[in-house]
């Protein structure tokens, strides 16, 4: 089955582009006195990981079929916009990016796959960049970008994987596709004690606004943030995918 | 769910019940040993009676009164929808709403109630969403509960304590932009006896929105975050789009009635000036709490506030509600109708009587003018009189362009004094004063390009006189004076331009 399927199936690191180590200076705080915190190299795949590539998942491990998986780890609309179990159907496209995948399932789609989620950190930095530039994020057309996406509502189809540019790195579609689940999803709230008046539930309310919007430019990102915190492990949605990265230095 | 599964989880369920059964009896005791305990201030007692479902409406409508006396279990059902809609003619947007409407869903409840609210995220939106009660007392008003993504639900549960009526909006990080893109709405918590019955209750907020495009460039426009930090709104609207509350979509009533207003005030950032053109309120709840106003003409509401407004019709007419930081009305779009229609009341208000440019103490030589019209009919008309008349006549209509002394405005307003092209071709003036005149002309040697509207609204004698004024004043070398047959004769041979009186 996973040979019949071939290079849509494909979890080679070949489909991972590597990604040389940096002090970056993440939106959220370091939560040391240097702003920067240091990501070692990794590598991440280079596209979201699309419904075909699930559906071989789902085929050779029936323990994640939507029939069969427990509540506990996925959500009730999890895979539900699939024809059947191990079927895609007419309107869903094999190279469109999987969604409804909770935080559970993902996670054992890049361990099947010599992999793992990436972190926020480690996403943050590659999503930073544009087709040129390392580090996009005080460009306007970077941000304009990704506003422009957060503009338009979700009910129009996806589109395919793989068509968005190739940024600095080689890697595609971090923004203007799915939101996409980060390994540390969870600890988006708690990094908010680490903050001089720590509240945790800052990014609820009003405040997280005023206090993470004196850079204009962090709210694009924010807003990532934002949406990955309001979910939980088993939860899903119709517009949120994932991508694997492997490896890490440290 | 398997069939099994179904079962296990009813099963669950009862077990889990009657453990609810056994800690109740067990908390009832504890609790009857603080029983000293009082309730919280404006708690009427418990629900009374089976849950009841909220009825929600889309502005400019109010969900009828509950009509009840006693507490009651309300359940309020609110989805979120990120919509495309138009934001004024031909420029769409992207709002992110409560219930589908900018503002969002009504809601109205009685003090004392239970509310359970369901914040429902609808799967095809792409944000994460939650709502701040203003109305409620707890964390967040409620936000700390309802932290809800798309495709999920959230629910919580609170007592109204407080009567009034209260904002509630969105309050995701990042807070402004939420608000901004249209998630707030009003929720009434009516007092134990309820509100006095009125006519009419309507449902007007305010907001302001922040587009990259200028205020009305055409096509789809998204959020503009820097205009929003600077607090330079591209729209101000009420309702939420230019079009709503005006043309087929105007407020209605009919003379005599008693209107109620609930006007909110979604922010982000802008304070309202609310004032109903023409019209003024006989109460105002300002800041939405217990105390009123009377006759009241504009009232301020905060961002994030609300005030009930009530006033009464006494004559027809369009009545224009506007954010009196009027530049906002005009240039940004606040501006809202309440069309009133029935029987003219001339004793309060007579219409349109005199239609003149001030006058000041000159009105004492309008005598003159009909004196004059007096001797015309009696063909006893001599040329002093028609300058007499002619001159009060320009005073009040001519003398604001061409000035008292008839010098007119360099390079904007040609004199009439001394004028060689009047001095030409008098008879033109007939034509000119009849019909206006637009486009290049050279007076005395210079060129002046403004336009003058026509001024067929003045009758016969009145232009022949004010003509037969201004070649016979300031050095003019009078021709023959000017004759009403003259005038209607050039108002029968030219055509007036449109819009012109006939």
């Amino acid at each position: 089955m996973l040979l019949a399927l071939g290079g849509a199936a494909g979890l080679s690191a070949a489909e991972r582009a590597p990604v040389p180590g940096a002090d970056f200076v993440s939106v959220l705080p370091s939560g040391t006195q240097a702003p920067a915190v240091h990501v070692g190299s990794f590598a991440m795949d280079r596209q979201p990981v699309t419904n075909a590539q699930y559906l071989a998942f789902v085929l050779e491990h029936p323990q994640w079929r939507r029939d069969r998986i427990a509540k506990l780890i996925a959500d009730g609309d999890y895979l539900s916009h699939w024809a059947a179990a191990d079927r895609l159907g007419e309107s869903v496209q094999p190279d469109q990016p999987v969604t409804r995948v909770s935080w559970f399932a993902a996670r054992a789609y890049c361990e099947a796959h010599g992999g793992r989620l990436p972190d926020w950190q480690e996403w943050e930095l590659v999503a930073a960049a544009d087709e040129q530039h390392a580090d996009a994020r005080h460009d306007p057309d970077w941000q304009a970008k990704i506003l422009d996406w957060y503009g338009r509502p979700a009910s129009e189809p996806l589109a395919n994987v793989g068509l968005g540019a190739a940024n600095y790195y080689g890697i595609q579609d971090l923004h203007g596709l799915v939101w996409e689940w980060v390994e540390d999803f969870n600890a988006l709230i708690v990094s908010g004690d680490s903050r001089e008046q720590g509240d945790p539930d800052r990014l609820k309310f009003c405040g997280a606004g005023a206090l993470s919007l004196k850079d204009r430019e962090n709210y694009a990102v924010l807003m990532r943030i934002a949406f990955l915190s309001s979910l939980e492990a088993r939860s899903t949605a119709h517009s949120l995918g994932f991508r694997c990265a492997s490896g890490r230095d440290p | 769910m398997s069939k099994l599964g179904k079962v296990l989880q009813m099963k669950n369920r009862s077990v889990f019940s009657s453990l609810l059964v056994f800690v109740a009896l067990v908390l009832g005791c504890a609790a009857s040993r603080l029983a000293a305990a009082k309730p919280p201030e404006g708690d009427l007692g418990p629900p009374v009676g089976p849950p009841i479902h909220a009825v929600l409406t889309a502005p400019p409508n109010v969900p009828p009164p509950t009509h009840r006396h006693q507490p009651a279990k309300v359940i309020v059902e609110l989805e979120i929808r990120e919509l495309e809609k138009e934001i004024s003619q031909g420029v769409r947007y992207t709002f992110w709403t409560f219930g589908g409407t900018v503002p969002g869903s009504f809601i109205r409840v009685r003090q004392g109630d239970t509310v359970e609210f369901h914040l429902k995220n609808h799967p095809d939106n792409k944000m994460p969403h939650n709502i701040d009660l203003h109305g409620v007392i707890g964390p967040g008003g409620g936000a700390a509960s309802s932290f809800t993504a798309p495709g999920h639900e959230s629910q919580f549960t609170f007592k109204a304590l407080h009567q009034g009526i209260y904002v509630y909006h969105c309050a995701t990080s990042p807070v402004g932009m939420h608000v901004g893109n249209g998630m707030y709405g009003l929720m009434l918590v009516e007092p134990p006896e309820g509100l006095k019955p009125v006519d009419h209750e309507y449902y007007v907020m305010q907001g302001d929105f922040y587009t990259v495009g200028k205020y009305r460039e055409k096509g789809a426009q998204s959020f503009d975050m820097q205009k929003a930090i600077d607090e330079k709104p591209t729209y101000v609207l009420f309702n939420g789009s230019e079009g709503s509350l005006v043309g087929d979509n105007a407020l209605s009533a009919k003379v005599g009635e008693r209107i109620r207003l609930f006007i909110g005030n979604g922010g982000p950032n802008m304070v309202s000036s609310f004032h109903v053109i023409g019209e003024i309120f006989d109460k105002v709840w300002f800041e939405g709490g217990t105390r009123f106003q009377e006759n009241v003409q504009t009232t301020l509401i905060p961002s994030g506030g609300a005030v009930i407004a009530e006033f009464h019709t006494v004559v027809p007419g369009s009545f224009i509600m506007v954010d009196h930081s009027i530049f906002r009305a005009f240039n940004k779009g606040a501006l809202a109708i309440l069309k009133v229609t029935g029987p003219e009341n001339k004793l309060v208000y007579s219409g349109k009587e005199v239609d003149s440019v001030y006058l000041g103490d000159k009105a004492e030589n309008l005598k003159v003018v009909s004196q004059v019209a007096a001797s015309a009919a009696q063909g006893t008309l001599t040329v002093e009189q028609q300058v007499k008349a002619g001159e009060a006549l320009f005073a009040g209509t001519c003398s604001v362009c061409h000035q008292a002394n008839g010098q007119g405005m360099e390079g904007v307003f040609p004199p009439l004094a001394g004028s060689d092209l009047l001095a030409a071709t008098p008879k033109r003036a007939i034509v000119i004063a009849l019909n206006g005149l637009s486009g290049p002309i050279t007076v005395n040697g210079k060129t002046y390009n403004s336009v003058m509207p026509p001024m067929s609204q003045l009758n016969d004698d009145e232009i022949a006189n004010i003509l037969t004024f201004v070649t016979h004043s300031w050095g003019n070398t009078g021709s023959a004076a000017f004759s009403a047959a003259e005038v209607r004769d050039a108002r029968k041979a030219t055509a007036r331009p449109p819009g012109a009186a006939d």
